[in-house]
């Protein structure tokens, strides 16, 4: 028998160190992929007494109910893309800008990165929206949400204000998008945590030197910020997107993520909550393509 | 900086006694009052925005915190908004009561700790292997790992009910015993999925470690391997030890997250009552125990008031999330570090 090269046995330690993980893509991710796929063209019974489970292939059954028929879907979805749309540029703005301050080195600068982070450990799992998780207080969560809609207080009266002086014509659509993010910033600082930690990371690796020589040049920091920071935390941006889009569809809270739990685990409607789940995923997935290609074409990589 | 900067003041001062702030400003065009204005409201700016900030996120925990003392009296009281009037500790022995508090964070602690330390040892072994060797299709392996940070877990959910209600990997078990396994609600069955990089976000732990590893000098490596040292020990005895912060790191974000998971627990862990289950159960819980009591011909009425099953709940997290807000406390380093470290470039 021939003896292997250096390079065919790096081969096979390598593929060693990462058996596990092939095996585990296999057969948890990609073959439930395949099935999840296959089921949602399916009528999928489970029959627990003989252990068994059969599929009825169907068609574009369950996609044409999800799309046309339920009552529900369509307008979840819709919602929760639209909420995801408010919510990923703000997050961005919101976390550069916190980044960029926390670079500064100021007293008690750990002490204010550590809150920042915080809700990355806090605002993850089952204590998203836990208050409201139970029989009575689900009853009651809409009303809250109706009576905190109108807004009572110092802020409705400012929102008022700005929208019948500046609101007539042009400007109305900007200033309620920009009010609708000041009412939203608790959500906001919620997804920023780990996009705050992205652009510090970045905003560490740009060197001193490029600063000092504009400065020199007579550059203000705001010049700085545009022509120097910003630039060069611009790939970050593209992480910081795909992270964010990412964190909102999986959050357990969803909408959408709740139907699917609903006639998984409930209903036991396997076919019918793959139809959803994959309707989803696609256009998310179409989305994060879209946007990385156009931002991949508008950042600078500088070296 | 600023210590630098007043000493040349002091400097030109002493140099030109006469000048006062003004005469220098003028000497300037105005630039001096400008740059001194800018730095002040600068920094009072920044330190209420920050504090503000800060506020807004931490204000939940104080708000959960209060609510938790509250007696019933406070509860109903509207003059009582933050502060209880009679603060008490009852809440904290029924949430206890409640959610078997002491039981559950053992069986928590047990088995989030094996579970986290199986998922961050195959993530470490995996992402050494992406990280140093050539073999063919790794960029297309790679690109896997990736697809599975994208795609989250809930979206397979159907499927991987069927795969662990009816396990039977690669036919392998109709073959051995006749018969597919049933691995839900065990905890072979996330143990399975943990001993295959398939755990919670996994896929993320890999990409950090690999960076990690990848930014490590070659050198090293290369002279234990002509010193005749093989793979596998130059990964445990001189990679390894260098890269104890990131494992570290790694290991406490699924030690955390795994603590607060709903969906894999939900799956695998609903026989031992994990500290996420019994936080997201405990409104459920009270409420029916609320109605037990109040069939015993008490002349409550048959739902707890709203406000009750707050507070309840609040306790319940408190309590619940202790043990990560002390994990977090003492190595937040770690975490916030933890991105900067592995040095993301994409």
């Amino acid at each position: 028998m021939k003896r292997l090269t250096m390079r065919g046995r790096n081969a096979i330690t390598g593929y060693l160190f990462i058996l596990p993980f092939v095996i585990g893509f296999l057969a948890f991710m990609a073959y439930p992929l395949f099935q999840t796929i296959r089921m949602a063209f399916s009528n999928v019974r489970v029959d627990f007494a003989n252990n068994a489970f059969d599929m009825t292939w169907t068609g574009l059954d369950n996609i044409n109910r999800a799309l046309w028929v339920d009552p529900n879907f369509s307008q979840n979805f819709v919602e929760e893309l639209i909420a995801m749309a408010m919510l990923v540029l703000p997050v961005i703005v919101f976390s550069l800008f916190i980044a960029v301050l926390l670079n500064r080195k100021f007293p008690g600068r750990g002490v204010v990165r550590a809150i920042f982070f915080l809700p990355v450990i806090l605002a993850s799992g089952v204590l998203v929206g836990i208050e409201t998780n139970n029989s009575l207080l689900a009853m009651v969560s809409d009303q809250i949400a109706e009576q905190s809609a109108m807004r009572a207080g110092v802020t409705g009266v400012v929102e008022g204000l700005l929208v019948e002086q500046f609101g007539a014509g042009v400007g109305e659509g900007f200033i309620e998008y920009v009010l609708e993010m000041i009412n939203q910033i608790y959500a906001i600082a919620m997804a920023s945590g780990i996009p705050i930690v992205i652009f510090l990371a970045g905003l560490q690796t740009i060197s001193p030197s490029i600063y000092e020589a504009s400065s020199i040049e007579g550059a203000t920091g705001w010049e700085n910020f545009w022509k120097i920071t910003f630039p060069m935390v611009s790939p970050m941006i593209l992480v910081v997107v795909v992270y964010a889009v990412v964190d909102f569809m999986s959050r357990t809270d969803g909408e959408v993520m709740e139907m699917i739990d609903v006639n998984v685990n409930r209903i036991r409607d396997l076919g019918f909550g793959s139809a959803i789940a994959m309707i989803y995923f696609v256009v998310i997935a179409l989305i994060l393509g879209i946007l990385g290609f156009i931002i991949s074409r508008l950042v600078y990589y500088y070296d | 900086m600023t210590k630098r900067e007043q000493n040349t003041d002091v400097v030109a001062v002493s140099a030109t006694p006469k000048r006062t702030y003004w005469e220098r400003n003028n000497a300037t065009d105005g630039y001096l009052f400008k740059r001194d204005f800018g730095r002040i409201f600068g920094g009072i700016f920044t330190v209420v925005l920050l504090f503000g900030l800060c506020f807004l996120i931490l204000q939940p925990l104080l708000h959960q915190f209060a609510n938790s003392i509250m007696s019933r009296d406070d509860l109903f009281d509207p003059t009582v908004i933050t502060l209880p009037r009679y603060p008490t500790w009852v809440n904290y022995n029924l949430a206890v009561y409640l959610m078997d508090y002491w039981g559950s964070l053992l069986r928590s602690l047990g088995i989030t700790l094996a579970v986290s330390v199986l998922q961050i040892a195959v993530c470490t072994l995996v992402a050494y292997g992406f990280a140093r060797f050539d073999f063919p299709f790794k960029r297309f392996w790679f690109a896997c790992a990736m697809l599975t940070i994208i795609v989250p877990p809930h979206i397979l959910r159907a499927a991987l009910f069927l795969n662990f209600a009816f396990f039977d990997i690669f036919g392998i078990f109709t073959l051995t015993t006749g018969d597919s396994l049933n691995l839900l609600n065990t905890l072979q069955g996330y143990l399975v999925l943990s001993a295959t990089a398939m755990g919670l976000r996994n896929g993320l732990y890999i990409f950090m470690l690999r960076q990690y590893f990848r930014n490590m000098p070659k050198e090293l490596e290369e002279s234990a391997w002509v010193d005749g040292c093989n793979k596998l020990r130059t990964f445990a005895q001189i990679m390894l030890p260098d890269a104890v912060p990131i494992v570290i790191s790694c290991f406490l974000f699924a030690f955390v997250w795994q603590w607060t998971d709903s969906f894999y627990s939900g799956m695998f862990l609903r026989g031992f009552n994990v500290m996420s289950l019994q936080m997201s159960g405990l409104g459920d819980m009270f409420i029916s125990h609320y109605v037990v009591a109040a069939q015993g011909g008490d002349a409550l009425s048959l739902t707890p008031p709203t406000a009750l099953v707050q507070a309840i709940i609040s306790t319940g997290v408190l309590i619940g999330i202790a043990p990560i807000v002390l994990i977090y406390l003492f190595a937040q380093r770690f975490f916030v570090e933890s991105i900067g470290q592995s040095g993301i470039k994409m």
